[in-house]
């Protein structure tokens, strides 16, 4: 009895360090932000390796997204007689949960995971303090620039996906199931305000980039320096990054009240 | 180019595409094309709205020609609905605005008839002739009511 509860409070006490470290380790990259001199070509590169290189899991998965919600959205609709609404239905998902969201677990699965395998690596290899060794602040050239261009690319890779989402729909709703095009469009554009669905949809996206960023970054910065280290660093930054976006997602949306 | 140069030419077009798709959505979906030029703001009162919602379409012949931006509750608990209109629209102070059902279980919107008035209505101004959205359940509620007095 006594150790089941001496158990809970260690694991309390560990979650509760966990989060500190994060807390610190952010607070060490913003920091690290603003501290000359800029590492841009980094960023660049890095931008090339997370961004660009995830372009087609994105559309591809955006393109079949949006068929699967064109599809269910019509069989759905066309009970009630509404399938000039399709448009509002597979815009309205895709621009508030769907579009952020599952480009957030894609870009882990895809960006994220490598990135702390990356870091990971380094740290067993010891390249990390080679670098403190020829005083090379690490997170300033190695972790910043990795963080920073998951936080600028997801609103971006967001966007990409949700158009593609909207193709992927209308392919199937206008095109195959024979909703009529213009009604699609109408009833697409009528349900999207700027304000309650693109704002809210790009600061999503932001918030998840910011998350992800950080914890695909930390993950690989304390994982152990062994090959199963990396490992488990790697499962880690998987799950934890899904999971929280997932909560995170919650929140946000409890909050903006829409 | 060299591959760092043809790298960042990826990047950067990479960037602008997704800029691009961001304002597109923006303009072409979210309706923010409204908000630019200054819109022609009329005010009109209806005894009933019936789930008439803000930024639903007001018309003319069917044709969109702007929103709904605003519904209050009036001092004289009528509600008081603000509709943007196209700017360049020349409105006859004797138009008319109507709430209309798409379908029978669809979204209201505004129609708007214009009159035959020489003067136009300017921003700011209230539309005289209104009429209130019909409801579905009073109609049925009237029908029955009156089906049973005519067989008393």
């Amino acid at each position: 009895m006594v150790n089941a509860i001496q158990e809970l409070g260690a694991k309390t006490t560990r979650f509760i360090e966990e989060l500190g470290r994060i807390a610190v380790f952010t607070w060490l990259i913003v920091r690290a932000v603003f501290r000359p001199p800029p590492r841009i070509r980094p960023f660049i590169d890095e931008v090339f390796k997370v961004g660009v290189m995830s372009l087609v899991i994105i559309c591809v998965s955006g393109v079949a997204v949006g068929a699967v919600l064109g599809l269910q959205g019509y069989n759905t609709l066309v009970r009630f007689g509404a399938t000039e609404s399709l448009g509002a239905a597979v815009g309205l998902v895709l621009f508030r949960e769907l579009g952020p969201v599952l480009t957030a677990l894609l870009f882990i699965g895809r960006a994220g995971s490598s990135t702390t395998a990356e870091i990971g690596t380094m740290v067993a290899t010891e390249q990390l303090d080679g670098l403190r060794m020829m005083a090379v602040d690490p997170i300033h050239y190695v972790i910043t620039p990795k963080a920073l261009a998951m936080l600028f690319v997801m609103p971006l890779l967001s966007s990409l996906f949700i158009l593609f989402g909207l193709g992927g729909g209308y392919l199937v709703g206008a095109q195959l199931m024979g909703v009529d095009p213009g009604s699609y469009i109408s009833s697409l554009q009528n349900a999207i305000v700027f304000k309650d669905d693109i704002l809210s949809s790009l600061i999503k996206a932001l918030t998840f980039g910011c998350m992800v960023g950080v914890i695909s970054t930390f993950e690989g910065y304390s994982s152990a320096p062994t090959s199963s280290g990396v490992s488990r660093a790697t499962t880690a930054s998987v799950v934890v990054g899904s999971v929280s976006v997932l909560i995170v997602d919650y929140l946000l949306t409890a909050l903006m009240g829409v | 180019m060299n591959r760092v140069a043809c790298r960042d030419f990826i990047v950067g077009l990479f960037v602008l595409a997704a800029l691009v798709t961001i304002v597109f959505l923006s303009l072409g979906v979210g309706g923010l094309a409204y908000s630019t030029g200054t819109p022609l703001r009329l005010y009109a009162n209806f005894d009933e709205i019936a789930g008439l919602k803000t930024r639903a379409p007001v018309v003319i012949s069917g044709v969109k020609v702007g929103q709904v931006t605003e519904i209050v509750l009036n001092d004289d608990f009528r509600a008081r609905v603000v509709i943007d209109v196209d700017g360049s629209l020349e409105l006859p102070v004797d138009t008319s605005a109507s709430i209309i059902t798409s379908g029978v279980l669809g979204d209201r919107y505004i129609s708007l008839m214009p009159g035959g008035e020489i003067d136009f209505l300017k921003s700011g101004e209230e539309i005289a002739f209104v009429e209130s959205a019909v409801v579905l359940e009073r109609l049925i509620g009237k029908l029955i009511h009156g089906a049973g007095t005519e067989t008393e």
